[in-house]
């Protein structure tokens, strides 16, 4: 019985199974074997096994630099989704039009993700909307609105900032507002009953809010490439560079597992968090089973 | 003469200018008492409290705590706290932190906080429960979270909103048990919303029976219960028998009623009548007797006897309800066991009895369809 129940559970999961090892991990594992080999003077890589991608990496300030940039531009843009996010979420959530607003958050995937950037290049650019506007208003010289890490940042909010309106979103639906006036018949404001009450009802939200827009920020390569310039390139454009420029497959190689091993430190973080709610969740239900007692 | 705590002057609360939840109602509540709002769901009990909690303002009208008017003071600064019917406990703090979340928000040193919580657990009974989670906890656990947690900044008023709604019967009265001790202990004004006549009826000092947002009677339970003012009170607290009719004679202490479907009953005269007027009379069903022999009268003694054949009988252990078919209408009468096995003969279904009471044993209801009547 037992036994039959688990063959079936193997053949369920079995075509993901495939699927993640044939073109999640074998390309993951090729990708580690290339950082450990030597540049092929043709491209491509050849032996000997080596750690010269990685001490090459590692010993120029220039790699630390956009490496560095890249975390603080991730972080940045996700503390401005969440600050942003946050309060549009509750307002949503607590609106009598939620539908229709949700909808709106959602009404901008319609467009081509490259097309809305190339939107964002017509309204920064030099020549751009807001430069024409201010033209016709008595400026002289047109502001550099793009290609920094401001306007990297701006576009990266403006892209990832519905991933987090929409678990914040579904956490505060789900939040039970009693728990305010609760809070406030004990003597609490009603922005100390929201500190304390529904900020940390709603953390799952967050966390997965927080890890939906920092992850693929970290890993943004078209927004930088299009509006970022040199000034704010990322780690993926210096991924690319080496890999069609420089044509070093162990280079973009080692760079792609440093960018690997920042983003599962972070899902790291994560996981040790839900770790923690998993517990309790369990705990729970063991008091379930002896609920008699008063 | 006690000071009143808690003063409602003509309260009217109108929600989205159509719908009147409370309509023109005063109510005193002294210093430390325990008060019970009684109701059917939707009369208006809940916004009462929600008004006094400081979560809805007034329409038009007063509220007053402790001589100081309380309108447009945010619920934070009333020195009222509220047990919600769903406990509404913080699902992201333990039982402690809880209960000490109105004393952290003061900023209260930790030694004074611990003091405090821990002495709200004692009286609360939930030592060993300090470390759990809310969704650890049975109803009854969650539901002495939820006073320890509204009493540990010692407010001058509890209000508490159908506290008990959620526990089965069993749990409900020893709840109801324990929340007169810690009323007692504790000593401030208790105000309790219920829609269960039983719960407000055993532990309220006063009872403010409402209806259709309005407050029908004022009184204590046994006030409520043996003087109720009209139909919709004898109804709602308890079962009663209704007499109808016209007033045939008068004579000394009691009147003769021509109630029709039971023909003519002496009623005592609790209040002025005139031959007549119409007239309705509550009589509650454990003061009706019922047996198979039909009673000797003593002379000089009203009393009224029906026969009738038993039409239901419910038995409840202690007592047997008894619905006896009288000609075309129908009268209740309790029984109470009170002597084992020898209990007379055992009346049963489709048996022929008489029911009989004494004439004293009624009341004459002051209001008929919602008009007074003149004492």
């Amino acid at each position: 019985m037992k036994s039959k129940r688990n063959l079936i559970g193997f053949l369920v999961s079995l075509p993901g199974v495939l699927w993640l090892t044939v073109f999640f991990l074998i390309p993951y594992l090729i990708i580690i074997l290339y950082s450990f080999l030597t540049s092929g003077t043709y491209g491509g890589v050849e032996l000997p096994l080596t750690l010269a991608a990685y001490t090459r990496m590692l010993g120029n300030a220039g790699y630390w630099q956009i490496l560095w940039k890249t975390v603080w531009i991730s972080l940045v843009s996700t503390v401005i989704c969440l600050g942003i996010g946050l309060p549009t979420a509750y307002f949503i959530a607590t609106s009598k039009r939620s539908n229709i607003l949700l909808t709106l958050v959602i009404v901008p995937f319609w467009t081509n993700f490259l097309v809305r950037v190339f939107g964002w290049m017509v309204i920064l650019g030099r020549n751009g909307v807001i430069n024409s506007f201010l033209q016709l208003i008595g400026f002289d010289s047109p502001l550099m609105l793009m290609y920094t890490p401001g306007s990297v940042i701006l576009v990266i909010v403006y892209m990832y900032l519905p991933y987090m309106i929409l678990p914040l979103y579904s956490a505060i639906e789900k939040f039970d507002f009693r728990l305010i006036e609760a809070a406030m018949d004990l003597g609490a404001k009603r922005t100390e009953a929201i500190i304390k009450v529904l900020v940390p009802s709603i953390k799952g939200g967050i966390i997965a809010g927080i890890i939906l827009v920092f992850i693929p920020a970290l890993g943004s390569y078209a927004i930088p490439d299009l509006v970022g310039g040199t000034d704010g390139a990322m780690l993926g454009n210096l991924i690319a560079k080496q890999l069609t420029v420089a044509r070093n497959w162990p280079s973009s190689s080692a760079i792609s597992m440093i960018f690997l091993l920042i983003s599962t430190l972070g899902l790291l973080v994560y996981m040790r968090m839900n770790k923690v709610q998993s517990k309790r969740r369990l705990t729970i239900r063991e008091s379930y089973m002896n609920e008699e007692e008063i | 003469m006690k000071e009143h705590s808690v003063v409602l002057s003509n309260v009217t609360k109108i929600f989205d200018d159509s719908f009147t939840a409370v309509d023109n109602v005063s109510l005193n509540i002294e210093q430390g008492e325990f008060f019970s709002l009684l109701g059917p769901s939707g009369c208006g009990k809940t916004t009462i409290l929600r008004m006094i909690a400081g979560f809805e303002d007034p329409s038009s009208g007063n509220i007053t705590l402790g001589g100081k008017n309380i309108i447009g003071t945010p619920p934070n600064e009333r020195e009222v706290n509220t047990v919600f019917q769903n406990y509404a406990l913080f699902p992201h703090l333990n039982v402690f932190e809880n209960i000490a979340f109105s004393l952290r928000l003061r900023r209260e040193p930790e030694n004074q906080v611990k003091r405090k919580v821990m002495e709200m657990i004692d009286l609360t009974r939930l030592s060993g429960h300090v470390e759990k989670m809310p969704s650890q906890l049975s109803g009854g656990q969650k539901q002495r979270v939820a006073i320890a947690r509204a009493l540990v900044g010692r407010p001058t008023v509890l209000l508490l909103d159908e506290p008990l709604a959620a526990l089965d019967a069993k749990l409900r009265q020893h709840m109801l048990v324990e929340l007169d001790t810690i009323h007692d202990e504790v000593g401030i004004t208790f105000i309790y919303v219920t829609h269960d006549q039983s719960e407000a009826m055993s532990i309220s000092d006063h009872v403010a029976v409402m209806n259709e947002g309005e407050v029908i009677q004022l009184g204590t339970p046994f006030e409520v219960y043996e003087s109720p003012v009209n139909a919709f009170v004898a109804n709602f607290i308890g079962e009663t028998n209704f007499f109808t009719g016209k007033v045939a004679r008068v004579e000394n202490e009691y009147f003769l009623l021509d109630t029709g479907r039971f023909g003519k009953i002496w009623f005592y005269k609790d209040m002025d009548v005139s031959e007549g007027q119409e007239i309705q009379v509550s009589l509650r069903p454990e003061k009706v007797k019922i047996t198979r022999e039909k009673p000797i009268v003593p002379e000089g003694v009203k009393l009224n006897v029906l026969e009738g054949v038993v039409d239901e009988t419910i038995y409840l252990g202690s007592q047997t309800k008894y619905t006896v078919a009288i000609g075309q209408s129908h009268m209740k009468a309790f029984k109470q066991h009170v002597r084992y096995l020898l209990d007379e003969v055992i009346i049963s279904w489709k048996d022929n009895v008489y029911v009989w009471w004494f004439a004293d044993d009624s009341y004459v209801l002051r209001e008929m369809g919602g008009v007074p009547l003149e004492e």
